[in-house]
């Protein structure tokens, strides 16, 4: 069982993992993400890889609470083990020498474009990146992300950080003023890559995202994470996550997204419930 | 006993729980021979001169003499004449297709019913573990040899333990964070309760084998690797994961699922114990299975179980062609599931909350056979219905995925995609590398993969030596 190097959290409800697993460490590529399951009964859940230390034999995860399975998680401490990981899995981000590309990262989104960013860069590659959250308070990354780019925009919904307003703003500038663009790839919430998509489609730059459907198995087995791309059916989990942005059926992964919505909420319930007779239990031994 | 005294006897039912009551539970439906039941079915066998019932058997099992020694009461030696050419015993005896196996051949079932070989088997089998009358294998003398192993499903777990009983070091990669293949994950508890085979998966953990769980091989690491990595020789055994999808529109409304996530969800995840267990499965009012397989009986009885209203089984053949185990088929009518057969879907169409509400479908005529020997199927023009459903899980099989393949120069596929072997020794296109079960043979049965990961156990032992 992958054990926990280093636990901190990183905003409310977004936490950082850096586990020891040297075999995934050792073969895991930008793009790719391993399946966990925190506790005997839990779910299986797909997670990005956002970090790679092969000489330590790490990857990093980096997770923000969303429902059961991630509060969970977020329970977890240095030191303690994560009942199963599995990994790395999907097909790589291509890297190669673009030209100028634009990473739009949102929430833990921000986490995978850090590593691709580190990626473009060995090539040559002219990296804009924009990140973005509802307040300073839940920006993660930032530092990191100015180090591994030419440019960095920031914004938020409050401007409490960078400037006012949302994530595809400064892209939007961008393209209306002419800037030359070769590639624009974005990490986020599904309202976010997909205005993405909307915003680049009439210019004809490509556009890649990185598709998050529900997954179980994240190895082609169950074909539940599938996605019309194109016109043609996909697992996400074995021919993505990444996809051409403008082949995506949004209409329909959106839908597909949502499938389990009542259940997760009755989870997240007992959840709580369980959390909370965890901590009674653990005060009253006290 | 004399010849006309056995033939005398009547094929003994094997116990089996209410079909009402199972409807609602997913308590294992055959209960099983007793000691008598057992041993008045076993009178029943001629003990023919020639055998014949073993031909039908793909591992060979001495069934002559089994059965005679279970007429004689000597259950333990009954268990050990399995044994030694059947390492899952508890197993086959539950979901070998023995009408198209040992009890066709059976020179009984030309005049009247064959001996109910498979419920015996099982009879031996439960004994043997409940009473631990087989314990104490021990593994062989340790040849400093260590083996590869790649999916731990019937083919894998048969390998396993053919292997370690030679001595050679044996690790097993299993993808999934639990140990099985289709058997935990595919097959559900009321036909094959997990603990029998969690019990045979301890036993070789017993015997010193070892299990990588949450390994995917080609991802996590290659083959490759694991031969630089001080394994002599791998057998590849991943089995046929990838659902087959109709291709036809609607197929990805929400509520539509392929049996391998359906089965999944509740199986190796227990989503039938949400939210005690956090992994959710849905099911409406109106079920339809898509599928004539093993699969989809065992699709339909599953959903059957969470408690809609109606389960259909939509077939585009008749009952005759139904590729199920006759006992399933049977098992599913008494629960109430409706047949449809010479139906085919031809669209989904969602409701209007944009889940899938309702499939139009045609119905189908029976024209000559086919290259399979089956009758082909065709439309008949004009005759669509629409049905309303509110879950669809499709189970039409499944194809080989490629990542083995892929990831691993040298290996060579066939035209349908299944790796290429040698039929004796099963080893693949590349020296070293040995495969069997589903990835080999296409998807086909738990003995015959079994009978596969034998072979290849042996033909490795050589390759080594
Ligand atoms: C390829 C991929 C990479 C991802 N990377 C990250 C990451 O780096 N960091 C991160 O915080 N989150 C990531 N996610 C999302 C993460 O998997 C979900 O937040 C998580 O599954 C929620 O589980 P839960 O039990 O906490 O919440 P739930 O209450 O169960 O679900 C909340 C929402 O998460 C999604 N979800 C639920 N179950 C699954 C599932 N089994 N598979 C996929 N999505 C599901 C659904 O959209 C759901 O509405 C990724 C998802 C995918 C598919
Ligand atoms: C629902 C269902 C019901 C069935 N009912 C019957 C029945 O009643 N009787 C019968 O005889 N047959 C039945 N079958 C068919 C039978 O189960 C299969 O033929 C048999 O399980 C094939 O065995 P296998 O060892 O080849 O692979 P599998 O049982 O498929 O196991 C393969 C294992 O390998 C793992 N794996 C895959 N790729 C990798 C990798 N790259 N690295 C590591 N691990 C990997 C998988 O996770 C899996 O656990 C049924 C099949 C299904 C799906
Ligand atoms: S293993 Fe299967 S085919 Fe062989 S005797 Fe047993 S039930 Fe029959
Ligand atoms: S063929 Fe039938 S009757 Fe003859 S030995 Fe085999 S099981 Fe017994
Ligand atoms: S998650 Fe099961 S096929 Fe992709």
């Amino acid at each position: 069982m992958p054990q926990i190097i280093e636990k901190k959290i990183l905003a409310p409800r977004t936490n950082y993992f850096r586990l020891a697993a040297p075999l995934i460490a050792g073969h895991a590529q930008p793009g790719q993400f391993v399946v966990i399951r925190v506790e005997e009964g839990g779910e299986r859940i797909p997670i990005t890889i956002a970090d790679i230390d092969t000489g330590e034999g790490s990857i990093t995860l980096i997770i923000q609470e969303a429902g059961k399975t991630t509060e969970r998680m977020g329970l977890l401490r240095t030191g303690d083990e994560i009942r199963d990981v599995l990994g790395p899995l999907g097909m790589p981000s291509e890297v190669g020498d673009f030209g100028t590309v634009a990473l739009l990262g949102g929430g833990f989104g921000i986490a995978a474009i850090h590593l691709l960013a580190k990626a473009l860069r060995k090539h040559k590659n002219y990296i804009i990146s924009i990140i973005a959250a509802r307040t300073k308070e839940l920006l993660i990354m930032e530092d990191e992300m100015r180090r591994v780019s030419d440019e960095l925009r920031v914004k938020s919904d409050d401007g409490s950080a960078g400037t006012k307003g949302l994530v595809i703003e400064p892209l939007d500038e961008m393209l209306k003023t002419g800037r030359h663009i070769d590639r624009v790839m974005a990490v986020g919430p599904i309202p976010m890559m997909r205005a993405v998509s909307e915003l680049t489609r009439p210019y004809g730059v490509k556009t890649i995202v990185s598709l998050n459907p529900v997954m179980v198995d994240g190895t082609g087995m169950c074909g539940g994470c599938r996605v019309e791309i194109g016109g043609d059916t996909k697992f996400a989990c074995v021919d993505g996550p990444e996809f051409d942005a403008h082949l995506v059926n949004f209409d329909e992964f959106i839908k597909r997204n949502q499938m389990y919505k009542e259940y997760e909420k009755l989870s997240a319930e007992t959840c709580r419930l369980a959390t909370a007779a965890d901590a009674l239990a653990s005060a009253q031994v006290k | 006993m004399e010849v006309k005294d056995r033939l005398k006897i009547q094929r003994h039912k094997i116990p089996e729980r209410d079909p009402v009551q199972r409807a609602e539970c997913f308590e294992e439906v055959a209960l099983g021979f007793d000691e008598k039941l057992a041993v008045g079915e076993a009178q029943r066998c001629l003990q023919c001169k020639k055998p014949v019932c073993m031909d039908g058997c793909p591992v060979a099992i001495d069934i002559l003499k089994f059965i005679r020694q279970v007429t004689e009461g000597d259950f333990a030696g009954a268990a050990r004449t399995i044994r030694a050419t059947n390492s899952l015993p508890a197993i086959c005896g539950r979901v070998c297709p023995q009408e198209s196996q040992c009890e066709k051949t059976c020179v009984l079932a030309k005049k009247g019913l064959p001996v109910a070989v498979g419920a015996l088997e099982r009879f031996v089998s439960d004994y043997d573990q409940r009473y631990g009358l087989t314990d104490g294998m021990t593994p062989g003398l340790p040849t400093g040899k260590n083996i590869a192993v790649v999916g731990s499903g019937p083919a894998g777990l048969t390998a396993a333990g053919h292997l370690v009983l030679a001595g050679h070091g044996v690790t097993v990669f299993e993808a999934f964070h639990e140990p099985g293949g289709v058997l935990i994950y595919g097959i559900p508890e009321f036909r094959l309760p997990k603990i029998i085979v969690r019990q045979e998966v301890s036993k070789l953990a017993n015997l010193g084998v070892e299990f990588a769980l949450n390994t995917l091989v080609g991802r996590t690491i290659s083959v490759d690797e694991l031969l630089k990595d001080g394994y002599s020789a791998a057998f590849l055994a991943p089995g046929a994961g990838v659902p087959a999808f109709m291709d036809i529109p609607g197929e990805n409304l929400c509520g539509v699922y392929s049996a391998n996530e359906f089965l999944t969800r509740v199986n190796l995840m227990k989503a039938f114990r949400f939210p005690e267990h956090d992994t959710p499965v849905y099911c409406g009012k109106h079920v339809a299975v898509i599928g004539g397989g093993n699969t989809a009986m065992d699709a339909a009885r599953t959903a059957l179980r969470l408690g809609p209203e109606k389960v259909y089984i939509i077939y585009r053949r008749s009952e005759l062609e139904m590729p199920a185990r006759r006992e399933e088929i049977h098992h599913a009518k008494e629960e109430g599931i409706q047949f449809m057969t010479l139906t085919a879907p031809i669209a989904y169409r969602p409701n209007p909350r944009g889940w899938v509400g309702e499939m139009e479908c045609i119905r189908m005529e029976l024209s000559e056979p086919d290259a399979s020997g089956r009758r082909r199927p065709v439309p008949i023009e004009g005759s669509n219905v629409v049905i309303p459903v509110d879950t669809v899980v499709v189970a039409i099989g499944a194809k080989i995925n490629n990542l083995l393949v892929h990831t691993t120069p040298g290996l060579q596929t066939d035209r349908r995609g299944n790796l290429i072997v040698d039929k004796a020794t099963q080893m693949t296109t590349r020296p070293g590398i040995y495969a069997g079960g589903d990835i080999a043979s296409g998807e086909a049965t738990v003995i015959a993969a079994m009978g596969q990961g034998r072979a290849a156990a042996k033909a490795i032992c050589e390759y080594v030596k």
